[in-house]
């Protein structure tokens, strides 16, 4: 189900029809922050022999990934089944995902969870939740591969922060 | 993508090494869950261990897709004998078990994936360059993921850097380490019957030179450190399936379940 949208039942699918419904895909261990916020998307095809979503995998031993690519593909079934002979979901090693390709409409949202966007290169992050840049590093690595963690030394709290990946 | 017989045995030859040293590194980084220095070093090798088994499996994929079997058959159900790995990254952490008493040590460790690491980066360098395009592919995203591992690593020599000369102990540790270390790693960059083929068709540009390269940047690395640098060895030949007993132990103790029910369905 995808709200908002008033199509005619026979209308043909867009590729808009399919871009809403992957924006509501959001990464399991960030609610609220989708497929398409993430840069995730390299191609969405819709011909009359239906329609192929190609994704990006962002860290390539990250288990979240298969996640996304059934709740891609379950979603679409259910919004789309009646208007489309066949859907696939495919992941492609042909586009390098790198952490430009996060959309900073999503920076709000991933700091509203607790987590920095990539910094600028050689740069440490703000802090998501006061602003301040008097922050150190603690540790690469973080509970995701996506992610390192961070201190904030104004607010005193710790922070997790996505890395940046070029 | 259509290869010749002769190139692709020599793509496989390669993609079997680049997969199996994934594999068991990640395997042997997994054992320090709960026993490294400290917590966030758990952390650390825990998400590295992740990152290598990610890895292997997208070379066991490639494998797979030129017909070898199944990804996960070929991670699980080859025997040591068939396996590519280098003799280095198999064994122990140290004496002990992870399940009962680990008396694991931390310099080798860290003497290991550093010369491992600093070896995969420079293998992924030519790997990028591959005239294979779904190598090239996946070598060009696995690259900026191990950029991390050889930072981490860094910090540490760093943090032995920075005290230098106060404690007698970490230079010893440390120089028992990487002297451990060096005993394997004569195989890391075997590869005598492969290295013309590949240049030849392309499939890892450079090749030849890979060798003395590692060599020459860890010993710099080695001797900024103030530490000796020893020779590397070369007993057990890992890239002719020549491996230690503790390779066994470790395949039989990581592919028990799977054993168990082969055809299971996950």
């Amino acid at each position: 189900m995808v709200k908002g949208t008033q199509v005619a039942k026979s209308a043909p699918v867009t590729e808009d029809d399919v871009y809403r419904v992957l924006s509501l895909v959001s990464d399991p261990e960030m609610p609220g922050v989708s497929v398409v916020d993430l840069g995730m998307v390299d191609a969405v095809s819709v011909t009359p022999d239906g329609i192929q979503v190609t994704l990006i995998p962002t860290f390539v031993g990250c288990p979240a990934l298969e996640i996304m690519r059934e709740d891609a593909f379950r979603r679409l079934v259910a919004a789309l089944s009646d208007r489309a002979t066949a859907i696939r979901v495919v992941f492609t090693s042909r586009t390098g995902w790198t952490s430009d390709r996060i959309r900073p409409a999503c920076h709000a949202a991933l700091r509203s969870r607790g987590i920095a966007p990539p910094p600028p290169p050689d740069a440490l992050p703000h802090c998501p939740w006061c602003g301040s840049s008097d922050v150190v590093a603690e540790s690469l690595f973080g509970p995701a591969a996506c992610r390192s963690i961070y201190y904030c030394r104004a607010c005193r709290n710790p922070f997790e922060g996505l890395k940046r990946l070029s | 993508m259509i290869l010749q017989p002769e190139a692709q045995s020599l793509l496989v030859e390669l993609l079997w090494q680049m997969a199996d040293d994934d594999f068991v590194v990640a395997l042997r980084a997994s054992e320090w869950l709960g026993v490294a220095p400290h917590f966030e070093e758990d952390v650390a090798f825990s998400s590295i261990a992740q990152d290598e088994m990610g890895h292997a499996a997208t070379y066991y994929g490639l494998l797979a897709d030129l017909g070898a079997g199944a990804r996960d058959s070929l991670a699980h159900l080859r025997p040591a004998s068939a396996r590519r790995n280098s003799v280095l990254v198999e064994r122990q952490n140290g004496p002990g078990s992870y399940r009962e008493l680990p008396h694991f040590d931390w310099a080798y460790a860290l003497g290991r994936h550093y010369l491992y690491d600093t070896f995969e980066s420079l293998r992924l360098d030519r790997a990028v360059q591959s005239s294979y395009a779904p190598l090239a592919e996946s070598a060009r995203s696995i690259r900026r993921e191990e950029h991390y591992h050889l930072l981490h690593h860094e910090a540490w020599l760093r943090a032995f850097e920075a005290g230098k000369g106060t404690d007698g102990d970490a230079r010893r540790r440390l120089q028992h380490g990487f002297e451990r270390a060096f005993a394997d790693a004569g195989d890391l960059a075997y590869s005598a019957p492969w290295q013309s083929g590949w240049r030849r068709t392309g499939l890892l540009p450079d090749a030849d030179s890979l060798g003395q390269e590692w060599l020459d940047r860890v010993s710099r690395r080695l001797l900024a450190l103030g530490l000796d640098v020893p020779g590397a060895a070369l007993f057990r030949n890992g890239r002719l399936g020549q491996h230690t007993p503790e390779l066994d132990a470790l395949l039989a103790d990581a592919s028990e379940v799977v054993r168990m029910d082969p055809g299971a369905s996950w």
